[in-house]
């Protein structure tokens, strides 16, 4: 178990390292950089001044050079300034972490706990109207793009209230704080949610048919028991790998939903850095990405082990 | 009888409701202002942006020596008064404009503002300072200013190459703060420091801009608000809901497009909406340095074959203005008279005359119904851009030019337009400041940076020089329309129309100005004031 450890930490590694070439490859390849668009903005170019600027942002050195610049900062833990607002990048990046984290975990929670009991309901009630019911519920949420849902909320939440739940850095009251993070991350996890209950049905389903809770139920065990302790126990690892893919691909729906509840995450930052071609922060922000999604899969691998008692990591 | 007691009583409840209106007329103190930003602005330095989203929030940081009147609607000579200058004067051979300044006026760090800070300000825009800006956009604006000198503290003078009586438009502008010697480019970026009515707080990129009242202000009394916040909302439908839940005081200023303009006024009703022109123009670059386009045939075929007031009554629903390179009237104060305008090819009213004379043109090219003529019209992809292109390749499919949609990210733009790396291009003009100036030698003259299509007719400049020269406003106003008229003749950049936006404010905001004639110069917010 140690060593396959120590070895998912090297492979960890590799992994990283080859994402910080690719990014940083990536943005060099996409036309134009941020000089060409501050000049683009003022409809003039100076060849003079565009030298000096990219000269100063130091994007006239060789690929190579930046690249080095870059990883060498980033291992001391220098992530370089925002080419846009000329502060540290780190100052840039670390106040809109907090705020993501806030909404990536209320819409896993929500997911989870959403997804995970409908799915039971909806495969122990299999055939029923109130099955058919929740299958069009998770069939919607697959099916509506979160900005739509969004959207949809909003308008709704002004028609209905006259107000609505648009970000606030220091909310008055609890309800304020709870309905500027719970409802973006109800919106978010929506579609989360309705995977959840999908594979969480289908899980079950197939377990539910297993000899053992055949047997559970002829030794008289309650319903309770039969769907909650032994059924759920068994159908539990996909539906926790699923989690664990969908943590990792919160980030794209945390970027629409961070655009329309007018969030100052993490994720919206990224588009605008994109926008801007700022470099330090595009970079350091796929990486901070990749770093949470490679430690996600891990933590998923790690929870199989301690879900799973057949499942053991041997060299 | 009851009519002569009724008339009693109305006229008493009329005395006693004078008071009051005084009362409601008398501005309040307090408060802060709060308004949705349409996006992040790359930096806070007026001087290094080229973009209304940078002078919107930070205008109010800084004082001019002169501005436009910011109570009058439309910006003029007439409208332009002393700033941090008290007073200006020609010299009788119009080459120097001298200035006595304001004394007592303190930056937001405390320091004392001299003539030097003034001198300091034009000399970067100059680029006679040792100090650069990153950017400076509007470094063609000062080409006939010789040098700027200061006599003791609070004397300062431009010194001209030739008269420019324009010079005084150009420093009244939003876009011509007076910057502080003591601090660098660089800070101004992210710390603006000012002498204006409001002191910067914060700018957290992406998310607001905090400004805050200047108790040592050196208009005293003003100004009536205790702030102002801007929270960036990138995303139009968010931003425009959160208005009409009454999260925001005002929408951004002429942001709003007539259709969503709509949806303001049916869902909240209370709210006082202005529709004004932008002074920004639709227009089309031609590439004339290579085929097909080289031909003035084919150049003049595509002018005639504009249908302007279906531009207008498409995407502004009839809310838009036609005319030269200058704003038409009544917003715009050097516009050809309409009379005039429709002697111009492709101005006329019988559209379906203008497109039957242009066929015949590119009939003489070579081009006609069984031999189509194929381009691609280029523009960035941004609503602004796209929809009118969209209409513009409609429209050409009339004389059998078949365009195809090229939309262009922000970021390439600009490079590809001047890389001459297109053949038609679709292209929005802002003008700063409503005169010919500036308009005519950044976007017409021979080598100037913004002249994307490379129209050069000397010609044409020598009249630039005479009208730019010429102190007698009517005498100027005739050269103006001539050169305008010309200029539309040659297919230099045919103007499409001129658009109008919206701006939207609770019924309890008071003291807000919209421009009618420029985007740039009406955001000091001093006289602003909220009535609750």
């Amino acid at each position: 178990m140690f060593a396959y450890i120590v070895r998912r930490l090297v492979l960890m590694l590799v992994t990283l390292f080859g994402i910080s070439v690719i990014i940083f490859v990536l943005l060099r390849i996409v036309p134009g950089n941020i000089v060409d668009i501050l000049f683009a903005a003022a409809g003039y170019v100076d060849p003079a001044d565009k030298a000096n600027l990219e000269r100063e942002l130091g994007l006239d050195q060789p690929i190579v050079v930046q690249y080095l610049h870059w990883i060498g900062g980033l291992l001391h833990g220098d992530l370089g300034y925002s080419f846009v607002s000329e502060k540290p990048a780190l100052d840039e990046i670390l106040p809109r972490i907090p705020i993501t984290a806030r909404l990536a975990g209320l819409a896993l929670m929500f997911s989870a706990s959403i997804g995970i009991p409908l799915g039971v309901i909806s495969a122990v009630r299999q055939g029923t109207r109130l099955d058919y019911f929740l299958r069009v519920v998770s069939l919607s949420g697959l099916s509506l793009p979160s900005f739509w849902l969004g959207l949809l909320i909003l308008m709704a939440s002004v028609a209905m209230f006259g107000t609505m739940p648009l970000f606030n850095p220091n909310p008055k009251t609890w309800t304020e704080a709870i309905a500027i993070y719970c409802v973006p991350a109800m919106a978010v996890g929506f579609r989360s949610a309705a995977l959840t209950m999908r594979i969480t049905r289908s899980s079950m389903l197939e377990i539910l048919r297993q000899d053992y809770i055949r047997t559970a139920r002829a030794k008289g065990a309650s319903e309770a028991t039969v769907n909650y302790r032994h059924a759920l126990k068994n159908a539990i690892l996909p539906v926790i790998t699923v989690i664990g893919i969908e943590a990792a691909f919160l980030i794209g729906g945390l970027i629409v939903t961070e655009t329309v509840f007018n969030i100052p995450g993490v994720a919206r930052f990224l588009v605008e850095a994109i926008r801007w071609r700022d470099y330090p922060i595009v970079q350091n922000l796929v990486m901070l990405i990749a770093v949470v999604v490679v430690l996600a899969n891990f933590t998923v691998d790690m929870l199989y082990a301690l879900v799973d008692p057949r499942i053991r990591y041997t060299d | 009888m009851r009519g002569v007691q009724a008339l009693a009583v109305a006229a008493a409840l009329s005395l006693l409701a004078v008071p009051s209106i005084a009362r409601a007329a008398e501005p309040k103190q307090g408060g802060i202002l709060r308004v949705y930003h349409r996006d992040s602005p790359g930096s806070a330095s007026i001087h290094e942006g080229a973009t209304y989203s940078v002078n919107i929030p930070f205008m109010p940081v800084f004082n001019n020596l002169v501005i436009y009147k910011q109570d009058v609607a439309q910006n003029s000579m007439d409208s332009i008064v002393p700033d941090l200058a008290e007073s200006w004067a020609w010299s009788g051979d119009h080459k120097t404009l001298a200035f006595k300044l304001r004394q007592g006026v303190t930056w937001h760090d405390g320091k004392p503002f001299t003539s030097a800070d003034v001198k300091c300000t034009f000399d970067m825009l100059m680029g006679k300072s040792p100090q650069k800006f990153r950017q400076n956009p509007r470094k063609a604006w000062y080409e006939f200013v010789n040098d700027v000198t200061t006599s003791g503290d609070f004397e300062v003078a431009f010194n001209l190459k030739r008269p420019q009586p324009a010079l005084l438009a150009l420093l009244a502008s939003g876009y011509t703060p007076v910057y502080p010697c003591h601090v660098s480019p660089a800070d101004m970026r992210t710390h603006p420091i000012g002498t204006g009515p409001f002191k910067f707080v914060e700018f957290k990129a992406n998310e607001s801009i905090k400004l805050a009242r200047n108790p040592d202000y050196w208009k005293k009394g003003l100004p009536h608000l205790d702030g102002i916040e801007f929270t960036i909302i990138p995303n139009r439908s968010t931003a425009i809901l959160a208005f009409v839940a009454g999260k925001f005081d005002m929408t951004f200023p002429t942001g709003i497009s007539i259709p969503l303009l709509k949806d303001i006024k049916t869902q909240a009703p209370n709210a006082v909406c202005v529709v004004e022109p932008t002074n920004v123009s639709t227009n089309i670059i031609v590439n004339s340095s290579a085929p097909p386009f080289d031909s003035l045939d084919i150049r003049r075929a595509m002018a005639l074959a504009l249908d302007r007031k279906a531009f207008v009554s498409i995407l502004f629903e009839g809310e838009g203005d036609i005319g030269g390179t200058m704003l038409p009237a009544p917003g715009g104060l050097w516009g050809m008279p309409k009379e005039m305008l429709e002697t111009i090819p492709g101005y006329g009213p019988d559209v379906n005359a203008n497109r039957e004379e242009a066929r015949k043109l590119m009939q003489k090219a070579g081009y006609g119904p069984d031999k189509h003529l194929a381009v691609k019209v280029s523009t960035r992809n941004i609503a602004d851009y796209r929809d009118p292109a969209v209409i513009l390749i409609d429209q050409l499919k009339s004389i059998y030019i078949d365009g195809e949609l090229d939309v262009v990210e922000t970021a390439n733009w600009f490079p590809k337009v001047a890389r001459k790396d297109y053949a038609l291009g679709l292209n929005l003009t802002g003008n700063a400041v409503d005169d010919p100036d500036q308009s005519f030698y950044e976007n017409y003259s021979c080598g100037s940076e913004r002249n994307y299509t490379n129209y050069c007719n000397k010609e044409i400049e020598k009249l630039f020089d005479e009208e730019s020269q010429e102190t007698d406003v009517a005498k100027r106003k005739k050269l103006v329309w001539e050169i305008d008229k010309k200029l539309q003749e040659d297919v230099a950049r045919p103007i499409i129309f001129h658009g109008r936006q919206g701006t939207c404010w609770q019924p309890y905001v008071k003291g807000v100005t919209v421009m009618v004639n420029s985007s740039y110069n009406g955001y000091r917010y001093e006289d602003v004031w909220l009535d609750k």
